[in-house]
């Protein structure tokens, strides 16, 4: 790399232009609460143009909001993407859209390898919707690929947006799952049910997600890690009452969920110890555990089940 | 059955004691409905209508179709004061829990009406009211309503009545309600939160667009 060649003082200089791409966005759009750079602002709805192009950037945004109508044949659960990625994949602390289209092609330790930015697209299907991967160049994946760059027009390229992924928050000591379990009843059970099953309106729409159980997020979905999981609640849960809860709370609560039986890990060998070791081992991921006198991943439901 | 006659009397016996000694089996919660009881509680006809279809002009709020778990907790909160409205207070409070949950179920049990007349409201409250039922206003961290009262205001369990059909004044009247304080049996505050974060145009905005809803409408999963 030239910046071990040029030294330090390229390297500083390098951290000014950094500093000041990011000043625009400061006046833009002021500071925060906590006072610290302000998220970046994606465009608004209106901005999309009306024409072809535009046709696609609605279809990807379609597929986002309603997943198991418009993607039917990669969906293998009850999910939808806005059910992680808030306010049509705009919310900041959600994961939005708009600020992980900047950071691909990026390499990724859970492949080993540089993934595009459709093949991590790819993922969220396989894992997170427990369904199939579209190929490459389906029109789903080119939809909401374009949707995202819409999102994302104006933001600086490779940088890491404030507001990207989920809060990453302090570690605790240990993860206390029977207090978990009591945040639960409390204040998660209301709409996703005591048996975390989510709920349904009167026709069948599915409106609380599940969140455990066979028609929830699989084995291999970020959203399976304790880590990915407390920093999303924290940030966004109760829906409305977003950082209403205490890290320990967010984390328990988290390790509760994180804890109970779904869909199994679509890369599952055979051998429960060795898929362990392979993808889940950090004691942020409950996956060959036993808990509660089940131990996970044993009597998982099928992965990639048909949508239904 | 293998009782003697002796023995048969006594089992039947025992069994109208428990019938009796079982209000809820009992109480006839569209009589209630239809006529009220002999302890003061008027017909619910008289306001929410023959077909519990609600008044748009009296702003009296639709209660065919809604969940009967709603309907006995907004009563049993009318009767403990954590919903305050004077009329309803008073009508609660000359119900037993019993009726209450009879009556609940009687309402619960019949069709949504099909949506009376709402005036369409103009193009700019719609727009707005529209956005904020679909797709909230996460600037301000408010929701849309849909995710919780479903896409179409359908309503969702126990906990989150449909909106859809509902009289425009009587949804305004309950976030202002909610505002003030007046109305604070809502889980986890849920409703406190949403309805501080609007303004009093969004209020109108959004409750006229629920009004203008069909109360049985189907989704389409938005």
């Amino acid at each position: 790399m030239s910046l071990a060649r040029h030294g330090a003082a390229s390297l500083a200089t390098v951290l000014a232009l950094g500093l000041t791409l990011a000043l625009p966005q400061i006046g833009a759009a002021g500071a925060d609460r906590e006072g610290a750079v302000p998220p970046f602002v994606p465009p608004p709805d209106s901005a999309i143009p009306d024409d072809d192009l535009g046709k696609v950037i609605r279809l990807g945004e379609h597929i986002f909001h309603d997943t198991r109508n418009q993607a039917s044949a990669f969906v293998g659960n009850d999910l939808r993407c806005t059910n992680c990625h808030l306010d049509r994949g705009r919310l900041g602390h959600s994961a939005p859209l708009w600020a992980a289209y900047v950071t691909y092609p990026a390499y990724r330790a859970k492949n080993r390898h540089v993934n595009t930015f459709a093949e991590r697209l790819q993922g969220c299907f396989r894992y997170s919707m427990n369904g199939k991967a579209p190929p490459l160049g389906d029109p789903v994946l080119v939809a909401l690929e374009i949707y995202a760059a819409f999102l994302a027009h104006g933001a600086p390229v490779g940088v890491k947006l404030p507001g990207q992924g989920y809060p990453k928050l302090t570690k605790p000591k240990g993860l206390d799952i029977p207090h978990g379990r009591e945040v639960y009843a409390a204040k998660c059970a209301l709409c996703h049910g005591e048996n975390g099953a989510g709920q349904a309106s009167s026709d069948g729409t599915i409106v609380f997600p599940p969140l455990w159980g066979g028609r929830s997020y699989n084995w291999g979905a970020g959203m399976s890690s304790v880590v990915n999981a407390a920093g999303f609640i924290k940030a966004n849960m109760p829906l409305g009452q977003g950082n209403s809860l205490t890290d320990a709370e967010a984390w328990d609560v988290a390790a509760y969920i994180d804890s109970r039986e779904r869909p199994q890990d679509p890369r599952f060998t055979g051998d429960l110890a060795a898929t362990r070791a392979a993808h889940h081992d950090s004691p942020y991921d409950f996956y060959g555990q036993t808990v509660d006198g089940v131990t996970l991943g044993a009597q998982s439901w099928p992965a990639g089940t048909e949508a239904r | 059955m293998g009782l003697k006659g002796g023995k048969a009397r006594i089992a039947l016996g025992g069994l109208m004691v428990l019938l009796a000694a079982s209000p809820a089996c009992a109480i006839d919660g569209g009589e209630i409905a239809r006529n009220g009881t002999l302890t003061g509680a008027p017909a619910c006809a008289a306001c929410h209508g023959d077909d519990g279809g609600g008044s748009i002009e009296g702003g009296f709020p639709r209660l065919a179709g809604l969940s009967v778990g709603y309907l006995t907790h907004e009563l049993d909160s009318f009767g403990d004061g954590s919903r305050e409205n004077e009329t309803m207070g008073a009508i609660a409070q000359a119900l037993t829990s019993d009726e209450r949950r009879a009556v609940a179920a009687y309402y619960a049990g019949l069709p949504a009406p099909k949506a009376a007349e709402a005036s369409a409201p103009d193009g700019a409250i719609s727009s707005r009211g529209r956005n904020l039922a679909e797709t909230g206003d996460w600037s301000r961290g408010v929701p849309a309503c849909g995710q919780c009262h479903g896409p179409a205001g359908q309503g969702v369990g126990a906990a989150f009545p449909a909106l859809a059909g509902q009289p425009a004044a009587y949804l305004m009247a309950q976030l202002s309600a909610w505002k003030t304080g007046t109305r604070h049996n809502d889980p986890l505050g849920l409703m406190k939160g949403i309805a501080d974060k609007l303004s009093d145009q969004d209020g109108a905005a959004v409750s006229a667009y629920y009004a203008a809803l069909p109360a049985s409408q189907v989704g389409d999963s938005r």
